[in-house]
């Protein structure tokens, strides 16, 4: 329905044309005539209600499905033209069940697919090896069963089983559906952690936003019946949603979601109400007045070395002490350059300080007001930096 | 008088055990080949039948009824029905209706076994490109063997109970010394026979689950 104007200058890593889907029963496509590009190295998420046909195009990707109408290439080539499960072994493929093999070693399930592809068995031995430390496994487990390992290791196997044979499209169903939601997201922050090595294309469906604003480059949002509502970045999709279904899709606290979104070092550097220990006292009291906050931070040695209240600086002004024999109270409000705006703004106001100090493994690296997080969510400029 | 009798004929009289070990040994031998083919049979058969029930899904109900059926005729009217058309000492009038008792366990517990092979992965395996055959022979049969095991364990016993019965038609191993010494009211072969089909009942079910157990590694170590 929509076309995508990914700006590529080489083929598509996936290309749909007019992907249709009817189930015998029904009369309504259950995905209607679809276009959509994912672009090499892309995370693309499939997100929506149930029923809105995600899942089927997922498998139609792979063939698990057969399209009534409508084409599929895959670096160019249509998926009909080789056999089905020569394309399947060259197409990650995980769900949201795991669906590991009981029966089987963790190596043996991870090592499936090169046992197929015919891989010498020491080449298989070490590419097992290699994708158990890079999925964040440890070694001894291999010769465990499926079985007695935690639901989030278990995930972690299928991810490794899917990469295996280091197929260029990794197809996810829901791929951390059926873990907690602490599990969820650490396995969402590895997986980014995993992309920023191996820069698969990724086609993930899932029906939850937060995870699809988390580990995608772009959002393709469906509604009922494999239409596409909108397809745009996270930010994007936050920021101006495309119809009254996106709209109530992402919900009213879209502002506090665009939040989470960007990390505290994408904003500029501000250095705020602070000054160096050793200035002078009246320094500080331009710094405050020019900030309109009645606390003063210093900072020595580009360690933060806590706020000092404006009634002690404009004594020492007065009596010529220098600020470093001031009385000073540690910073309540400290947060990292990795962590969102939103975390910044939680701990702003729950400690119900004007000012969070940046702690950049022990240095001084700026501060951040709640005038700041507002002004980032104006700014669209900066939109590209989160992905 | 009672008294005597009992003196003169124990339960068991030892001495018979050695001046018969030939007759014993060969009805032990005769009693374990039936089993042996009788369950050979019935596995090929119900592999097919289970075959055919797990492709067309439809096919299970004819198949079930048509087994339990089978299973519910009288074993001695079976071999007495077989008696004249092979001859009531020909092994395929005790085997033939030994191996159609065992077709309803094995068929519903081979079904079971694939029918419980979680959809997950077979999802996966189908997902990962391994061919049907590959799937089914790599994949859902080992997963559906616990449950294929058992209905073997279980056709077995019962096999090695009814092979006595084929007796009747002058075969059936350790029944053929059951049944002698009830006409005669000797009772040692009795004893020995009877004994013997016990001991061999619980050992083939043993070695059963020994191998099963082998077979399966996986279901153990899952356990902790």
């Amino acid at each position: 329905m929509s076309v995508t104007d990914q700006p590529t200058m080489s083929t598509p890593a996936i290309r749909l044309r007019g992907l249709t889907k009817v189930y015998g029963s029904s009369p309504e496509p259950a995905v209607d005539a679809l276009d959509l590009d994912v672009a090499r190295g892309e995370v693309v998420a499939l997100l929506g209600p149930s029923g809105c046909g995600k899942t089927t195009i997922l498998r139609m990707i792979n063939r698990l499905i057969e399209p009534t109408a409508g084409s599929i290439e895959i670096e160019g080539v249509d998926v009909t033209d080789q056999p089905v499960t020569d394309l399947r072994r060259s197409i990650g493929y995980v769900i949201q069940q795991i669906g590991l093999f009981p029966h089987r070693t963790i190596a043996r399930n991870i090592a499936e697919v090169p046992r197929m592809l015919k891989w010498d068995s020491g080449r298989i031995d070490e590419r097992v090896r290699e994708l158990t430390v890079l999925v964040g496994l440890e070694v001894d487990m291999l010769d465990r069963y499926p079985d007695e390992l935690s639901g989030g290791q278990q995930q972690r196997v299928g991810v490794a089983r899917a990469l295996a044979a280091d197929p260029p499209v990794l197809l996810m169903d829901e791929p951390f559906g059926a873990v907690d939601p602490i599990v969820r997201k650490s396995l969402q922050d590895e997986l980014l952690a995993l992309q920023s090595r191996v820069q698969k294309t990724i086609v993930i469906v899932t029906h939850d936003l937060d995870e699809a604003l988390r580990v995608a480059d772009r959002i393709a949002l469906f509604n009922v019946g494999g239409v596409i509502e909108q397809l745009a970045t996270p930010d994007e999709l936050m920021r101006s949603p495309a119809s009254e279904f996106v709209e109530e899709f992402v919900g009213s606290d879209r502002g506090m979601r665009r939040l989470s979104l960007k990390n505290i070092s994408s904003l500029d550097h501000r250095m705020g109400s602070v000054v160096d220990l050793d200035d002078e006292p009246s320094r500080g009291l331009e710094v405050m007045d020019r900030e309109g906050i009645d606390w003063l931070g210093v900072v020595s040695e580009d360690r933060f070395a806590g706020w000092i209240t404006r009634s002690a600086v404009e004594d020492a002004a007065r009596n010529g002490k220098p600020l470093a024999d001031l009385d000073r109270s540690d910073p309540i409000a400290q947060v990292r350059p990795d962590d969102t705006l939103r975390a910044a703004m939680e701990l702003i106001i729950l400690s119900n300080a004007a000012t969070a100090v940046i702690d950049d493994n022990g240095r001084f690296g700026g501060v951040v007001t709640l005038e700041d997080l507002r002004a980032a969510l104006g700014d669209t400029e900066s939109v590209g930096a989160m992905t | 008088m009672t008294v005597l009798a009992a003196a003169r004929n124990p339960i068991i009289r030892w001495e018979w055990l050695v001046d018969e070990w030939d007759q014993i040994r060969s009805a032990l031998v005769e009693h374990l080949t039936l089993t042996v083919l009788s369950m050979g049979l019935g596995i090929l058969l119900s592999a097919l039948l289970a075959a055919v029930a797990i492709r067309y899904r439809w096919a299970l109900t004819p198949i079930t009824a048509t087994t339990g059926l089978i299973y519910t005729l009288p074993s001695v009217a079976m071999f007495a029905l077989l008696a004249p058309i092979f001859g009531n000492l020909a092994r395929p009038t005790a085997v033939i209706p030994l191996a159609g008792y065992t077709l309803l366990i094995l068929v519903t517990n081979t079904v079971a076994g694939f029918r419980s092979v979680p959809r997950a992965v077979r999802d996966a395996a189908e997902g990962m490109g391994l061919s049907p055959f590959r799937r089914i022979v790599t994949v859902e049969l080992p997963l559906a063997l616990p449950y294929i095991i058992t209905g073997i364990r279980i056709a077995s016993v019962s096999t090695v109970g009814l092979v006595t019965v084929a007796a009747i038609i002058g075969q059936g191993g350790l029944g053929s010394l059951i049944f002698s010494g009830l006409r005669r009211a000797f009772w040692t072969p009795m004893t020995v026979g009877a004994s013997l089909s016990i001991i061999v009942a619980l050992a083939v079910d043993a070695l059963i689950y020994l191998i099963g157990a082998l077979l399966t590694p996986w279901t153990r170590r899952a356990a902790h």
